[in-house]
């Protein structure tokens, strides 16, 4: 039984060869697209993953902070859950450390009456901790203490970068879900105009006591067979795309700073499912309201 | 009716409507049909002939009254199981409805691919009916290329080969030459004689003639005569009044 719906799906792909091409390519451009905003997300997120590792921040103190202070903070950081390690930095090491980072400028130092150094402390965050918002919120935390005069970290721009990604992130489950939509009011278009060009087989075949089934059951792998292919083709065009791509950001870029990368084999898989599951849905639809009729 | 018939009767109509907008096309119906029975339907263009033949396979639904076919009762029937009832019979049609697509094999053999059938038993069953119906030598034709005695003889095949209980012909010769139609008639009578139960719409009152068995007259949607000897005319419809 299995083979004759296959035998009866391919010929029928054959026959209408033209209506099933235009239904593919469809699919094909719709997962393109798609599959272009997954991967820059994809990719977004691995970037700025790399940036947060190790998140560090740098509390700088007001000056003449009293030595008790000075020890309460550091046990307040040493007892916050979220602090994997702070470190004490006197405004004398401070200096020590960017003479010898400055070693060849030496004349800035001389004319130092003072040290304009601020006692500091080095803090790392834990790795589940580096969540932008959270970040932004515990610098306010530390910034409120009264010994504390400001609190850097490089990472702050990472806040406005996270928004425009989110930003983009929002537009892009839009798209994806319009691409989706498109696809499958494409296939199930496609279906009900090769049912219709089929009518009188399909009213030939209820006479002789076909069931619903066996009639349905070609269209379905027919739609999962327009899936398959437009998910591959799809897959394969931004394979293109990404390898012209990534060779020109590999020139551009130093070693790895921005290296990206395309889906790993499962999510390609899951994207060729994603696009059969579109073709079978298209089908599922138009076979309802056709065969109610 | 007669005792016997009741009995054996494979199809019962009981006070059978059937209505459309604006048009009654069956009125208060009432016919038992036996097993292996010949029975024309006859009467002019409009009479309800071909809408009587459609109830009985769920082609339309009855508007009132009840329909026993093989004893399933058609208004209980859950919509599942219409094409085990459109299994019973083989149904030939006065424009054949053959798939013009698709070869005069598998034509025949999708009446035995939809029951679920095994493919090597298919090729064999469709042969064997293509030779009865001398047909066999067009088995990779496609319909297109046949003439209209051949296409029905096509038509025939497909009707038998999945062993129905009951063959319906709506106008089986109407488009036919005189020797086309004999042959198509002959082979229906030979089908016939193997113990199916057999119904044919016609107005062809020649076709009647020759064959001979039960005729019915449609009139109007009315049921109006009842003979099963030209001689003798039957009570018609008794329950109406």
């Amino acid at each position: 039984m299995m083979v004759s719906y296959y035998k009866r799906a391919l010929q029928d792909l054959l026959d209408h060869r033209y209506l099933n091409a235009v239904t593919i390519i469809t699919i094909a451009l719709s997962i393109l697209i798609a599959s272009a905003f997954v991967l820059f997300f994809v990719n977004a997120n691995e970037i700025i993953g790399s940036w947060k590792e190790g998140i560090r921040m740098m509390v700088y103190l007001k000056p003449s902070v009293p030595e008790t202070v000075l020890s309460e903070l550091k046990q307040q950081f040493q007892d916050m859950q979220t602090v994997q390690s702070s470190k004490f930095i006197p405004k004398e090491d401070a200096l020590a450390n960017l003479r010898s980072q400055m070693r060849r400028q030496t004349s800035v130092f001389e004319n130092l009456r003072e040290n304009p150094l601020p006692d500091a402390f080095e803090i790392r965050l834990i790795p589940s901790y580096q969540n932008v918002e959270k970040i932004e919120s515990f610098a306010k935390k530390i910034e409120s203490n009264p010994a504390v005069a400001e609190v850097e970290y490089g990472q702050r721009w990472l806040g406005q970068f996270s928004n425009v990604i989110n930003l983009f992130r929002l537009a892009g489950y839009a798209l994806v879900g319009l691409f989706c939509l498109a696809a499958l009011f494409i296939v199930a278009n496609t279906s009900r105009l090769i049912l219709y060009s089929r009518q009188d087989e399909i009213e030939v075949m209820r006479l002789v006591g076909a069931t619903d089934g066996f009639i349905k059951a070609p269209f379905y792998i027919q739609g999962l067979i327009q899936g398959a292919l437009g998910g591959i083709v799809g897959l394969i065009a931004l394979f293109i795309v990404y390898s012209l791509i990534s060779s020109n950001v590999g020139q551009g870029f130093a070693d790895g700073i921005l290296r990206i990368r395309f889906f790993s084999p499962q999510l390609s898989i899951g994207i060729v499912f994603s696009s059969m599951l579109v073709g079978w849905i298209g089908c599922f639809l138009s076979l309802k309201q056709f065969l109610k009729s | 009716m007669t005792e016997p018939r009741e009995k054996d009767a494979i199809i019962r109509i009981f006070r059978v409507h059937k209505r459309y907008p604006g048009k009654h096309a069956l009125v208060d119906i009432t016919l038992d049909i036996s097993r292996n029975d010949i029975l024309f339907i006859n009467g002019p263009s409009g009479a309800g002939k071909t809408t009587l033949l459609k109830l009985l396979y769920l082609g339309e639904p009855v508007s009132d009254g009840q329909i026993l076919v093989d004893g399933m009762n058609l208004s209980r029937i859950p919509k599942k199981r219409i094409p085990f009832l459109r299994r019973k019979f083989g149904i030939i049609f006065q424009d054949y409805k053959l798939i013009p697509t698709k070869s005069v094999f598998e034509n025949i053999a999708l009446v035995l691919e939809a029951s679920g059938k095994k493919r090597r038993l298919i090729r064999k069953k469709v042969k064997s009916v293509l030779r009865t119906v001398g047909m066999e030598e067009r088995i990779d034709s496609f319909p297109p290329s046949l003439s209209g005695g051949e296409q029905q003889r096509v038509a025939v095949a497909r009707a038998v080969i999945g062993d129905p209980k009951i063959i319906i012909a709506d106008e089986p010769t109407g488009n036919l030459d005189v020797e086309s139609a004999g042959i198509i008639l002959d082979l229906l009578t030979a089908f016939h004689s193997r113990g199916t139960t057999l119904l044919i719409a016609t107005h062809d009152k020649d076709l009647v003639r020759k064959t001979g068995g039960r005729v019915i007259h449609l009139k109007e949607g009315r049921l109006i005569m009842d003979v099963t000897n030209p001689l003798r005319t039957e009570a018609v419809n008794p329950t109406k009044n």
